[in-house]
């Protein structure tokens, strides 16, 4: 009895080392989620996508129109392989926002030209203030925003095509 | 694993601008700017060196040149000018990317072993010695 006392010890740290060998061979998720869902969309009141063009703000979500707010950047690569995507959701009738991440209206002129538009309205956040009052890690991501202007649904990293029918469904689902 | 981590985050920032340029740098006015009150920056320097960078993430904000990181450390001294305590500003960023954006653990259902074990360990091992030492000077 007094032996398996003293042999206690051991056992525990070779479990430990056990549980950390394990742990490591483990693939790391790479992805920070946001901890927003559920919660309204942070206050924001930002410039368009021109000079010119209104600006945007949390307000117009309320409107009882469920969206979705795609956020992106003319510089992100993976938002160039999302653009048609985004096309077929349009077409299916999905309006989405765009927030334009550390970018300028010449550029986004140029992008949407070249990969198309998708987008009811941008926005452009020069210093990523939405992006992290979302709670969200890199671009792009693409929220689920209900018409009451609560957030429902994270996606994060481009949306592929086997995404597109998920996506929908979770933007059906918040009207 | 460690080092091709390093060596990835140090080129992640290098890769050549598709259209806009705005990745490179983050133009957020406090970036890099420090605060004017010596007292409020080092508040929100000793902040910075506990928050993780989002898109680097082995790295704090304070110690990353991703323009991520820049708009983070922007959040905090604006905040922090703004008379917000820098554990109300690190509650703001918890309540949006949980415990993983902060370097320092909260104490809660998942974390109090944390404190709790060496505590108990120094209890167990005090015990021992003080009954062996107990035990010689009889």
């Amino acid at each position: 009895m007094k032996r398996l006392w003293l042999i206690l010890p051991l056992a525990l740290f070779g479990l430990f080392i056990g549980l950390a060998a394990y742990q490591m061979t483990q693939p790391k998720d790479e992805f920070v989620r946001s901890t927003m869902i559920g919660k309204p969309l942070p206050a924001f009141d930002l410039p368009g996508e021109t000079e010119d063009a209104p600006r945007l703000t949390s307000q117009m979500f309320a409107d009882g129109t469920p969206r979705l707010l795609n956020v992106w950047a003319t510089w992100c690569l993976p938002c160039i392989a999302e653009a048609p995507q985004l096309d077929a959701l349009a077409k299916r009738g999905v309006p989405i926002v765009g927030v334009a991440i550390r970018d300028e209206p010449e550029a986004i002129a140029q992008f949407l030209d070249r990969y198309g538009n998708p987008y009811s309205a941008i926005a452009r956040d020069d210093i990523a203030e939405l992006q992290l009052a979302l709670g969200s890690s890199g671009v792009p991501e693409t929220f689920v925003i209900d018409g009451k202007g609560v957030i429902r649904y994270q996606h994060i990293g481009d949306i592929r095509a086997d995404n597109i029918d998920e996506i929908y469904a979770e933007w059906e689902k918040a009207r | 694993m460690i080092l091709a981590a390093a060596l990835l985050a140090l080129a992640a920032p290098a890769t050549p601008p598709a259209i806009g340029a705005g990745q490179t740098v983050s133009s957020a006015p406090l970036a890099d700017t420090q605060l004017a009150d010596p007292v409020a920056e080092a508040k929100a320097q000793a902040l910075m060196e506990e928050l993780r960078c989002l898109t680097c993430q082995s790295q704090s904000i304070a110690d990353s040149n991703a323009p991520m990181a820049g708009d983070m450390r922007h959040q905090v001294r604006s905040r922090i000018a703004a008379g917000e305590e820098p554990e109300q500003v690190r509650a703001w960023l918890v309540e949006r990317y949980g415990d993983y954006v902060t370097f320092r653990p909260g104490f809660d259902w998942a974390t109090w072993p944390l404190y709790a074990l060496p505590l108990l360990f120094i209890l167990v091992a005090g015990v021992l010695l003080f009954r062996r030492i107990g035990r010689g000077g009889e």
